[in-house]
């Protein structure tokens, strides 16, 4: 019987005090980690063995007060095939998180990319500037506040549907 | 001393012995006819040897997560073709088993079996057109030609499917708009029984060349332990010997029924990428035929009025389809709320989705894992200290896809 996640954690978890691990509907392991201990917790699981960073991206929860943006990292451990999502909350005041591309060469871009889009500061990250837009944008676009379509507009009312 | 030292110290020890020691700035692209695609790569040049490169990328960024915020569930999938244009029924199916997975949807064999066709030959025409590429970038375009013919024929059987060629916007949310009509099996039977000796001639112009494995062998090397730092996936990460493909590691679509081997290299450099390729071709071709052979009996969709269009003879005639056939074309679908990631096997790797549900008509926020994105940063590291004839083999095999690339 091959260790399963909450292992994993059971045994990093003495050396940290954030993590809240859970599993959702669909059998996926969340764990919410502060953001000071973020760096520490993934340094943990790649020597744990999950060294596979498949997946690092931002969101924006703009009702969630104190808490409106989320730095979302998806591990996996390849010899166990073990998936784990790792998700930091952070406040709109202070969008700083510790980069991790000194464990996943890989995070570089994903990073660059949650910047340009979500304006999350990643501490340590060696080139954080735009990736995909223009570099001379002021804002950050997939922020909820930006809608796709100029709100001023009137021909699209939509007065039997709501929208 | 790592690996990026050490090529790098091999890059300035080969600048001092130079004739004149001048190092050259060299736009590669944003539009140079060897990238295939909108690529900008500023490199510092000693005569022929790269120094270091710096990359641009974004150049068609289209916003498609951006996009994706406002368009109902089934409206995102001609977005998905737009990703790696290459596979695009990858794409598109891709995605729909990730709504699937956040709705709990229950989907005939018939439909997997019908779906792992359409991806297998999505990956044969993906990695026809990356191998026959690296034969045009080393000066071999006969094989070109020939592969692009049989390119052709794949996209003739997309044309049964969905009308489509390159964009192919194939199937629905819960399976296929139309069964596989005879015309169809017809044209994958005459495939599966003149490609692989088409192939076979290819195989032979190219794999053992002596000129072609001089020119690939040692070309942009990459080892596993840099490869998984950089999470490749894919044939990239195959080549260097990591056996991973979520095919087998994390079964849909009932792959787990088809007897396949996972081809893996040892080198991780241009030769071995495309050895992997041409490998995945022939296992591609086992998979298809095995599905066509054991293809079950049964409905080509799945039983979920609330998400899969009605047909049109009952939309015309009865109350009921017509009320979920308006609810579903104004996208008043019950989406639960929910988060999921789903993964799967891409011409390039693992394509991911990490889709956000609040409920409403519009995913709150999707999330697409893009292997070009995320391998093409280490482009640099292979190619810092080769030649510049060998960067251009290097993109070509690694394969990276514009749309794919900047989303």
């Amino acid at each position: 019987m091959s260790k399963t996640v909450e292992a994993y954690i059971e045994e990093i978890n003495k050396d940290f005090s954030s993590i809240d691990l859970s599993v959702d509907d669909y059998g996926m392991h969340n764990a919410v980690v502060a953001k000071n201990e973020i760096h520490g917790v993934m340094e943990k699981l790649k020597e744990a063995g999950f060294n596979f960073l498949t997946d690092l991206t931002g969101s924006h929860y703009p009702e969630n007060e104190g808490q409106e943006f989320q730095v979302v990292y998806h591990l996996h451990h390849f010899y166990n095939n073990l998936r784990i999502r790792l998700k930091v909350n952070l406040s709109k005041d202070d969008l700083e998180v510790p980069s991790v591309t000194d464990l996943y060469a890989g995070a570089n871009w994903m990073e660059r990319e949650t910047f340009d889009f979500y304006g999350i500061q990643f501490s340590n990250h060696p080139n954080l500037s735009r990736i995909l837009n223009v570099d001379d944008m002021d804002y950050h676009p997939m922020r909820k506040e930006f809608a796709l379509e100029d709100e001023t507009r009137e021909d699209k009312e939509d007065k039997y549907f709501g929208r | 001393m790592s690996e990026v030292d050490i090529r790098k110290q091999a890059a300035v020890l080969a600048s001092t012995e130079t004739i004149d020691g001048e190092i050259a700035t060299l736009n590669l692209g944003p539009t140079h006819p060897a990238t295939h695609g909108i690529f900008q790569n500023i490199l510092q040049v000693d005569g022929e040897r790269i120094l270091s490169a710096e990359q641009t990328v974004g150049y068609i960024h289209r916003a498609f997560e951006k996009l994706s915020e406002r368009r109902p569930y089934n409206q995102i999938t001609p977005i998905t073709d737009r990703l790696n244009y290459c596979s695009s029924p990858i794409n598109n199916i891709g995605w729909h088993m990730t709504v699937e997975k956040l709705i709990g949807a229950d989907i005939p064999k018939r439909v997997d079996y019908m779906r792992v066709i359409m991806m297998e030959l999505a990956r044969i025409a993906d990695h026809l057109v990356c191998n026959s590429v690296i034969g045009v970038d080393t000066g071999a375009l006969t094989g070109f030609t020939y592969m692009f013919q049989e390119r052709e024929k794949i996209y003739d059987i997309y044309e049964e499917i969905c009308g489509a060629r390159l964009t192919t916007n194939v199937g629905r949310i819960g399976g296929f708009d139309r069964d596989f009509n005879e015309a169809l099996i017809t044209k994958l039977r005459d495939f599966l029984k003149e490609f692989p000796a088409k192939f076979d001639e290819f195989c032979s112009l190219l794999e053992r060349n002596r000129i072609f494995m001089d020119r690939t062998i040692g070309a942009g090397p990459i080892s596993a332990e840099r490869a998984m730092q950089y999470s490749f996936a894919g044939p990239n990460l195959r080549a260097t010997g990591v056996d991973y493909d979520v095919r087998v590691m994390s079964p849909y679509s009932s792959y787990e029924d088809f007897d396949f081997i996972v081809p893996v290299g040892t080198e991780g450099d241009t030769y071995d990428r495309f050895m992997v390729r041409q490998q995945e071709i022939r296992e591609s071709l086992k998979i298809i035929e095995q599905a066509l052979e054991n293809m079950p009996e049964g409905n080509y969709h799945a039983d979920i009025p609330d998400f899969y269009l009605p047909p049109k003879e009952e939309v015309y005639s009865s109350m009921e389809a017509l009320i979920y056939h308006f609810k579903i074309v104004m996208g008043e679908t019950p989406i639960p709320k929910g988060e999921v990631y789903f993964s799967v096997e891409g011409g390039n790797g693992e394509l991911g989705y990490y889709l956000v549900s609040d409920g409403g008509r519009t995913p709150y926020r999707l999330h697409f894992r893009r292997p070009c994105f995320i391998y093409y940063q280490a482009y640099p590291e292979m190619i810092t200290g080769s030649l510049l004839s060998d960067a251009i083999l290097t993109m070509s095999s690694m394969n990276v896809i514009a749309g794919e690339l900047d989303a």
